[in-house]
């Protein structure tokens, strides 16, 4: 017997993903719900009595009207309408108990879809603690379907539930209801609220520990203080927490290499092992500890509720660049690689919202710029320091705004010419406060660093292949300018010129489009220098000798806009379904880089 | 009284939410508002007192000025 399809359906914040990893151990298959790019995990689980189940997570909706991306996929997916897949068989309904006066409608909103449904009532124990009882069987009566109690993350708190299902499913699968034609909104609501009404003996105070977090952290001047606070401790962790691991997995990376040296005979196989693929690979795995640094902070601040706050906060200063509160999330995300964050902009209602999302987050420095930033601003500009600052460090920092006041201000002119669009409605659940669950933190970790990793297995190593093979051969090249990739270099040279850039960046460039961060290692090659990254300083002193203070400059400048990254260039292809839309970022970002340098250069060489 | 009329801390009644309002209606149905439901203005934005957080019930929503005008409140006395 095939197994019978479940989905989790329910609001934002109504523990779907715990219940998810509980049921089914964290075990998710990930894939794309057919024709659209919104993920859709699905895992399996086995019930006592042998059933096998196969539960889908669908995203966060409260009701049938689909609002943003992930919503209308939602409530496709739920109809039937979804190409080449069968509806859920059964539907598993969670509403957060405490929350049940206000959601209630939803539940009976569901019974539209005409599939059966098990009601949940997660987080039982919490509103139970606060003071919440209940008549279960004049709820159930009502609603026409089972409800059960269940507190998500821990087994005991789930064991109702997965008897619950086998009883419904005792006698294979339960006749699909008859349900009452539902009605307008309004008059589901009445409906709804006449059986809470009916239903809840107690409600419990308002949660006591929200309301007085929430007298600070959306107090007016103490709530963006906090904020910021927190976005500084962020930075702070990601630049200083993850040097000693990335130190470790360098010395492991050349280690691996000295090591693939000495066991193979001089040959090409070694050259390609060593210069193309452990150098190559490795120069980008060394990012993993900045990257889950970042994603841990945005996991835990979004599990703990906190997020939702932060986009309140920011609503209003985002609204009058003409984006939505919600944009700050995905913006933030960018820091660390706009890959994820441009996938995070989903969540944004309206689609002229979320394109202009899209199309300035690879404006926030992501963590791929740094090797080429540090490079250059320990050559280039000196260790002074400006009043209690270091100039190095105000230099990293102007680099950082520079994104920052950019994206505002692309955002500003696209909302007004491209994506003109009306206003979209703010209207978001800001949830209680609580504890991450430490289980849903480490597979949401895990599903980040496994994604990040499958990148640098496959598009990474084929360019470090393809870069190796261009800087290589012909073998009878007897200097750089004549491989391969000195004469394409070569056919770039005369278009970048007027902004100071010499024949060694327009090579470096080439194979830099595959990740900004391969321009280093690049450099380190076309510079003759083995081992660039491992040797840094060695090739920032022959930068010193080789490029004029206006050309590093420009250098900076342009990697605060070029779009050098096919990862987030496929990614943006895919989330706008769009060429036009991806040749549209392409060339805009390319033309500020240019722009950006050239003024940089002409300035710095006006003013000597 | 409009909810955008409230006084922070103010605890109101809903009244009506303004079917005029193009889609606005339910949108803020299905988050939840709805007649006869209690709401309390518990904070406002930093800047220019907007977005607005609202307490509805056990919940609290965050939604603009403009998205709350629709919705039609009588204080609770």
């Amino acid at each position: 017997m095939t197994a019978l399809r479940l989905a989790l359906v329910g609001a934002p914040n109504s523990g779907k993903s715990t219940l998810f990893n509980g049921l089914t151990g964290g075990r998710a298959k990930v894939a794309n719900y057919p024709g659209a790019t919104v993920e859709m995990r699905v895992g399996r689980f086995t019930t006592p009595s042998g059933r096998d189940i196969e539960l889908v997570d669908l995203p966060g909706i409260y009701g049938l009207t689909p609002r943003s991306m992930d919503e209308r996929v939602a409530v496709d997916h739920l109809t039937g309408k979804t190409v080449d897949q069968s509806a859920p068989d059964m539907l598993l309904v969670l509403i957060d108990a405490s929350h049940l006066r206000t959601h209630l409608h939803s539940v009976l909103q569901l019974r539209s879809v005409g599939a059966p449904m098990i009601v949940v009532l997660n987080m039982f124990d919490l509103a139970e603690r606060d003071g919440l009882k209940l008549d279960l069987d004049i709820l159930e009566k009502r609603i026409g379907a089972p409800v059960v109690k269940c507190t998500a993350p821990r087994k005991a708190g789930r064991a109702a539930l997965i008897d619950k299902i086998d009883q419904r499913l005792e006698n294979g699968l339960p006749p699909t209801p008859t349900h009452k034609r539902t009605g307008a909104l309004k008059d589901i609501q009445r409906e709804a609220r006449a059986i809470a009404h009916e239903a809840i003996i107690s409600e419990p105070l308002f949660n006591k520990v929200t309301r007085s977090v929430d007298k600070i952290v959306l107090h007016p001047v103490a709530g963006p203080f906090f904020l910021a606070t927190i976005l500084f401790l962020i930075f702070q962790a990601v630049f200083s927490w993850s040097a000693a691991p990335m130190d470790m997995i360098d010395a492991g990376a050349v280690a691996l290499g000295e090591a693939v040296g000495v066991a193979l005979p001089d040959s090409w196989l070694k050259s390609l092992i060593v210069d193309g693929i452990i150098a190559g690979v490795g120069s980008v795995v060394i990012f993993l500890p900045q990257i889950l640094i970042l994603f841990a902070f945005i996991l835990a601040l979004e599990a703990s509720g906190y997020m939702a706050r932060a986009a309140f906060l920011m609503d209003e200063l985002m609204r009058k660049v003409g984006l939505n509160g919600r944009a700050f999330i995905p913006l933030l995300s960018s820091f660390a690689c706009a890959v994820p964050g441009i996938m995070a902009a989903r969540v944004i209602e309206g689609e002229r919202d979320r394109l202009t999302t899209i199309l300035i987050a690879p404006l926030m420095t992501c963590s791929a710029r740094l090797p080429v930033y540090t490079l250059i601003i320990a050559a280039f500009i000196p260790r002074s320091s400006v009043g209690p600052f270091n100039l190095q460090g105000v230099v990293m920092f102007a680099l950082y705004m520079v994104g920052v006041a950019s994206a505002i201000l692309v955002a500003f002119v696209l909302k007004r010419t491209l994506a003109k669009g009306a206003m979209q409605p703010l209207l978001m659940e800001l949830p209680s406060y609580k504890w991450p669950n430490p289980r849903d933190f480490f597979v949401g970790l895990a599903t980040r660093a496994s994604a990040f990793l499958k990148r640098a297995g496959t598009v990474i190593l084929a360019t470090s292949i393809l870069l190796w093979f261009l800087a290589s051969y012909p073998a009878s090249a007897a200097s750089l300018r004549e491989t391969f990739a000195g004469r394409m270099g070569a056919l770039l040279e005369p278009v970048l010129a007027p902004i100071g850039f010499n024949l060694e960046i327009a090579i470096a460039l080439i194979p830099g489009m595959a990740a900004r961060e391969v321009a280093v290692a690049a450099l380190g090659t076309v510079y003759a220098i083995q081992n660039a990254e491992e040797n840094t300083a060695g090739l920032g002193a022959v930068l010193q000798s080789a490029w004029s203070l206006p050309t590093a400059l420009a250098f900076l400048a342009w990697y605060v806009f070029a779009p050098q990254c096919f990862a987030t260039l496929a990614t943006i292809r895919r989330e706008t379904n769009s060429w036009r839309w991806t040749g549209f970022a392409f060339t805009y970002l390319i033309g500020l880089a240019y722009t950006a340098a050239g003024l940089t250069y002409w300035t710095a060489k006006a003013l000597g | 009284m409009k909810l955008t009329e409230l006084k922070k801390g103010e605890i109101a009644r809903i009244v009506s939410i303004a079917p005029e309002a193009a889609g606005m209606e339910a949108k803020l149905r299905e988050v939840g508002f709805a007649e006869g439901d209690e709401v309390e203005l518990a904070h406002v934005g930093p800047i220019g007192g907007t977005p607005l957080c609202v307490r509805l019930n056990k919940t609290l929503i965050a939604l603009r000025l403009d998205e709350a005008v629709a919705i039609e409140v009588e204080t609770v006395t």
